[in-house]
């Protein structure tokens, strides 16, 4: 026996690469959808379980997969790699890892390959699934949705580490070795963001300040688009990818404990979605150390899978000739996936809804069950007023306050930077000085105009009416359906009416009095000189 | 808190299970109420490693392996989750060990440390009238230490500091897992229930057993509570 890779074996342990690669993209997308997942376990073997592990396909990622491994496997030099950044609602994007699947040129000849490699490489998905769920991007992706979303790319060749920032960590998932080389799985990640509390996220403070490092243009420009790691399920139309060519192979694994000896390997293939499932093709060939045999499974639903489970052998202490499996009906029907394909357009970079394009909605305290989504008017016009959620609360009257104010109208507004008004109050739109407060009538939604009663030195100043504000949402406070909340109160609290007393009229007019009268004051004071002499003198 | 140590009982690897059991510590610090999330994290992620599907043996000398299923936990008192194997069989009677070791933690002349015990074994079957042998051949060790916090603000700080230990300690066990080193040989038929756990209906562990000591305040295990469950034995 020759120490070089037979081809069957070198062909099993193609497959076993590629689908192992095929696997790794979809365990790694799927731990960043933001979802819990669960699979069920299944005693008998369902025929297109690889690695014997419950792992979904989503078609839309397959595909993705598939396209970028364009038929290659990895190599040497020639790593498969998922990359999983975030994006936030402004636009800005951040990568926070990169899971590498590399080969090396260590190799292990005396490995079996339909069995350990097989094993090992199930190991290696298990071992996937548990790292993936303690790197700082799992907890991130599980709170994504509003202000950010994470995005998914996949490419092949050169590992691109540069845009993770300084100091990124590794880990490492694990290594298998085969006769060809040594399969490691790997992952880079940022930790910049392990010290932010993903709290932080939850208060939505101006995702600005916390990018410390991150291209806007990337430094290797790439051909392969982002896509989103969410979806929402049941918007897709069931749109089906188009098949790729080779076929969506499916294995049910079979061991033995025989040792090895003569045996037979018959292979079938079947077409995505031809109709019946049927044996195409049928090959015998003698293979050193591998029992296998065929039997057409009975398939799903749908476009599921089809094909043939595989059966295997390992060789190993029990000392029974090789006897070739007859076909038994294997039980149980593939798992269709019950997750629909892919919500979103997988061409583009996008993000998905709620923010579709470059809409975002501000969530306010008051008004928390309709948020509307309105175009971004930072051009500064007069937007429309019926885009606008107005809510109308009592105002109390406070002590000293000469003008009752009866009611005072919130307009919420979807400004930029609304979510993170309370660090940008000092926006120059928002500046009385720069913008003079307008009259109620105008009701611009840009203005934010922090309006005090009888400051504008308009005539009866009922200009507290229509009060414009930005809205915002100080810290520690919840978005609360209850209009009265630490929002409204610190909104409040920030602009008290004057003081009677103080009012800039009334003072006015008092002086204009004093001076006039104060002539005649004089005049009084004169005619009692004598009094005043005598008290003064009694006081020395 | 210290990583995994590793040791070896005597023998070099290759050498016949018996003289080859390697032994893995971790050590963790927490709270009371985060004694069980933290022991089920760690448990079932090696159990993640260490089941496979069921075996269906066929007709002399092959079998097939049945699917594997894995679903999300989310810890209500840690910012941690983890993936556990989709059984709700070995979840109870993970559940069940460690409920009763937590209890044990809190209850007198406990000072909040103890350790637990996964161990995995094969079993050798002996002649009449000699038990069967029980021969380790991996060891996981996870002491607890039991803090008490005076406020909710420690509270906080405690559920993410645990959480990030937790991380590293998944980390550890998967660097483990992935030497690759022994692992009982597949069986044969007849042989399958001295290597594998085949009582469960969806997955198939490797043979194990659970248990547990509790240090009391003078450091040494004076109570040696070791409660096995050992599912031969209640099986025979």
């Amino acid at each position: 026996m020759d120490t070089d890779l037979s081809s069957q074996d070198r062909k099993d342990l193609d497959k076993f690469i590629k689908f192992f690669a095929l696997k790794t993209v979809q365990v790694i997308v799927q731990a960043r959808l933001g979802e819990k997942i669960c699979t069920r376990s299944s005693s008998s073997p369902t025929g297109s379980d690889w690695f014997n592990l419950a792992i979904k396909d989503i078609p839309e990622v397959t595909h993705e997969a598939k396209k970028a491994l364009a038929g290659q496997l990895p190599a040497v030099g020639r790593s498969m790699c998922v990359e999983i950044s975030l994006k936030t609602s402004e636009g800005d994007s951040m990568e926070l890892e990169i899971w590498c699947l590399e080969m090396n040129e260590k190799c292990d000849k005396e490995i079996k390959v339909s069995y350990t490699v097989y094993n090992r490489l199930s190991l290696l998905l298990k071992s996937l699934l548990a790292i993936t769920r303690v790197t700082p991007a799992y907890r991130l992706s599980r709170k994504q949705g509003h202000e950010y979303v994470i995005l998914y790319r996949i490419y092949f060749g050169e590992v691109q580490l540069s845009g993770l920032g300084e100091g990124f960590q590794t880990v490492r998932v694990g290594t298998v070795g085969t006769p060809v080389g040594t399969i490691t799985l790997s992952c880079a990640y940022r930790i910049n963001l392990a010290f932010m509390s993903t709290r932080q996220f939850e208060r939505t403070p101006p995702i600005m300040g916390i990018i410390i490092d991150h291209f806007v243009d990337r430094p290797y420009p790439s051909s392969s688009p982002m896509h989103p790691c969410n979806y929402r399920a049941g918007e897709d139309n069931g749109a089906v990818y188009p098949s790729v060519e080779d076929s969506q192979e499916v294995c049910t694994t079979s061991f033995s404990t025989s040792p090895p000896s003569q045996c037979v390997f018959t292979v079938t293939k079947a077409h995505f979605q031809t109709s019946p499932p049927m044996v195409t093709d049928t090959l015998k060939v003698p293979v050193m150390g591998l029992a296998f045999s065929h039997q057409p499974a009975a398939l799903g639903v749908g476009s599921a899978d089809m094909g043939y489970p595989v059966l295997f052998a390992g060789g190993l202490n029990a000392a029974h000739p090789h006897q070739l499996i007859g076909p038994g009906k294997e039980g149980g029907v593939p798992p269709v996936p019950n997750q629909p394909a892919h919500g979103t357009q997988a061409d583009q970079e996008r993000m998905c809804t709620p923010l579709d394009g470059v809409h975002y909605s501000a969530a306010t305290p008051s008004s928390s069950e309709d948020t509307e989504t309105v175009s971004n008017s930072s051009e500064g016009k007069c937007g429309s007023p019926h885009d606008l959620l107005e809510t109308i609360f009592i105002r109390k009257v406070g002590a000293f306050v000469n003008k009752p104010i009866n009611q005072v109208t919130m307009a919420n507004l979807d400004i930029p930077f609304a979510m993170f008004a309370p660090k940008n109050v000092e926006l120059e739109d928002n500046d009385p000085m720069v913008n003079p407060p307008e009259s109620p009538e105008t009701e611009s939604p840009l203005q934010g105009s922090l309006h005090s009663e009888g400051s504008s030195g308009s005539s009866t100043g009922n200009t507290h009416d229509d009060f414009v504000m930005i809205d915002f949402k100080p810290a520690f406070s919840k978005d609360d359906i209850l209009p009265m909340d630490l929002g409204t109160f610190y909104r409040e609290f920030q602009n008290p009416p004057q003081l009677s007393s103080l009012s800039i009229d009334i003072g006015a007019q008092s002086m204009a009095e004093d001076l006039d009268s104060l002539p005649e004051k004089l005049a009084v004071h004169e005619k009692n000189v004598k009094e005043f002499d005598a008290f003064v003198e009694t006081l020395q | 808190m210290v990583g995994p140590g590793r040791s070896r009982c005597c023998g070099p690897s290759g050498a016949a299970p018996a003289m080859n059991c390697r032994a893995e510590v971790l050590e963790v610090s927490v709270e009371g109420r985060q004694v069980e999330e933290a022991m089920l994290a760690v448990l079932h992620t090696i159990l993640l490693h260490r089941s496979t599907g069921k075996f269906h043996y066929k007709k002399e000398g092959t079998y097939s392996i049945g699917t594997v299923g894995t679903q999300d936990v989310d810890c209500d008192f840690i910012d941690f989750a983890y993936v556990r194997v989709s059984s709700e069989e070995l979840d109870r009677a993970l559940r069940k060990a460690v409920g009763e070791f937590k209890d044990a933690l809190r209850g007198s002349g406990s000072d909040g440390m103890g350790q637990i015990s996964l161990e995995f074994y094969q079993k050798k079957k002996s002649r009449w009238p000699f038990s069967d042998e029980c021969i380790p051949w991996e060891l996981w060790t996870i002491k607890v230490n039991v803090v008490n916090l005076a406020n909710e603000q420690e509270r906080q700080i405690c559920r993410e500091k645990v959480g990030e230990k937790l991380c590293e300690k998944i980390i550890n066990i998967v660097e483990v897992m992935n030497r690759h080193e022994y692992l009982p040989k597949m069986p044969t038929q007849s042989e399958v229930d001295n290597v594998f756990d085949t009582s469960l209906k969806d997955v198939q562990p490797y043979l194990y057993k659970i248990s547990y000591q509790i240090t009391d305040s003078l450091g040494t295990s004076v109570t040696t509570t070791m409660r096995r469950l050992i599912k031969d034995t209640l099986a025979l």
